[in-house]
């Protein structure tokens, strides 16, 4: 009879730092913050560039940020992207900005373009979570 | 502040900055991260022009 071993090999696990908490936490409120703190230079500038002056260009088409809503599911899904520009949409809702003008066309635009910021900035979270656990140099 | 964007410049502008950040966040090393972010550039620009000469061939 054929030998059944049980054990299984797991991936180790990474620490728990405070970096590792920080970094993507930072990272979210502010986009690219999460790779400047860990003194990734250029990234974070880079990827705070991008974000940000594609959140703003999307305000300036007169893109809709959403609100928490918990209507059509495309609403919902919106909103779940809005946010994850962090500080962007906190500073966009306090200033009561992002109304959308359905009188342009082109408005449509700057809804996606928040919409991807947001999301953009998730997965930049992400990463500097991985460089903070040091999967990723 | 009120901006018009043609449908082609809203698109390579989108391009643009999913690139940088996909370049960034997808690949390790720097050589990696420079030819995958023009590698998707490349991609969504030509998506473009694929979608539009698909739409024209619909228009027909």
């Amino acid at each position: 009879m054929a030998n059944s071993s049980t054990t299984k090999e797991t991936a180790p696990t990474q620490p728990a730092t405070a970096m590792s908490v920080l970094a993507p936490a930072i990272g979210w409120l502010i986009p690219g913050a999460g790779h400047l703190i860990q003194k990734r230079w250029i990234r974070g500038l880079l990827i705070m560039g991008s974000i940000v002056i594609m959140f703003l260009l999307g305000l300036a088409l007169q893109g809709r940020v959403y609100r928490p809503n918990g209507g059509d599911i495309l609403d919902i899904l919106g909103f779940v992207g809005d946010v994850g520009a962090g500080g962007l949409y906190i500073v966009t809702r306090a200033l009561d900005l992002g109304q959308g003008a359905i009188a342009h066309a082109t408005a449509d635009y700057g809804t996606k373009f928040i919409i991807v910021a947001g999301l953009l900035n998730f997965i930049s979270a992400a990463d500097a979570y991985h460089i903070a656990i040091g999967k990723k140099p | 502040m009120n901006l018009q964007l043609s449908h082609f410049s809203a698109a390579v502008l989108f391009a643009v900055f999913a690139s940088v950040v996909f370049g960034i966040t997808q690949r390790s090393t720097s050589r990696e991260q420079i030819s995958y972010g023009l590698y998707c550039f490349a991609m969504f620009v030509g998506g473009v022009f694929v979608a539009g000469w698909v739409m024209w061939i619909l228009r027909r």
